[in-house]
């Protein structure tokens, strides 16, 4: 979670959410959320478990169009 | 009774001694169909009343939509962690256990108007230039 809020902090146009599963559970229904923590980028990228930091930086240019 | 413990509050006030520029804490909550509203609600006091820094804007998610829409909020509880600006960073849902110390860390991040990135990452994220919207799903630990 830390490192989404970071890069929000970096870049004006990303907006990092903590979502709680349990509280939200339809969207955690829409999104399939079994374990945690589950991240989706722009509806179209899911990544699951935590991932280091170099990894998820990658993952998440990869959701817009970049492929590194 | 409060939601932290006498040594809880103690280290959270150490962890605010750092804290440099002033942060807000936008609370968006509901009297009604909500469950853990009021339990956050009471959680977002006891850290605000820990540093003069931070201060907490709470609004009501039924009556004031159009401040929620400003923010991009469409559920609650929401909280919004901002700084010199607006940093896209919120919580739904009540950030307990790990994501106690999640919300800690936004609240110092967002004070530092900077994050713990490696140089490298900082120079990686400045190619997105369209809106790019992350969410984290958590449990509570």
């Amino acid at each position: 979670m830390k490192l989404a809020h970071e890069m929000a902090i970096e870049n004006e146009q990303i907006t990092a959410d903590m979502v709680e599963a349990m509280e939200f559970p339809d969207l955690a229904r829409k999104y399939q959320v079994r374990t945690v923590p589950k991240t989706v980028v722009n509806d179209a990228i899911e990544l699951v478990g935590a991932l280091p930091e170099g990894d998820f930086v990658a993952q998440v240019l990869k959701s817009t169009g970049f492929s590194g | 009774m409060s939601l932290l413990g006498e040594r809880e509050r103690a280290a959270v006030r150490e962890q605010f001694q750092r804290l440099e520029n002033p942060v807000k804490l936008i609370h968006f909550t509901q009297e009604l169909m909500c469950e853990t509203c009021p339990e956050t609600k009471k959680l977002l006091e006891e850290v605000a009343s820990l540093s003069d820094k931070i201060t907490l804007e709470v609004h009501n998610f039924t009556l004031e939509r159009e401040i929620a829409a400003q923010y991009g909020v469409d559920k609650v509880p929401a909280t919004v962690v901002e700084g010199q600006r607006k940093y896209g960073i919120r919580f739904y849902g009540l950030p307990s256990g790990y994501e106690f110390a999640s919300l800690l860390h936004a609240i110092l991040a967002a004070s530092h108007s900077t994050s713990g990135l490696t140089e490298a990452s900082k120079l990686q994220l400045r190619s997105i230039t369209t809106p790019t919207h992350i969410q984290v799903f958590v449990t509570p630990t």
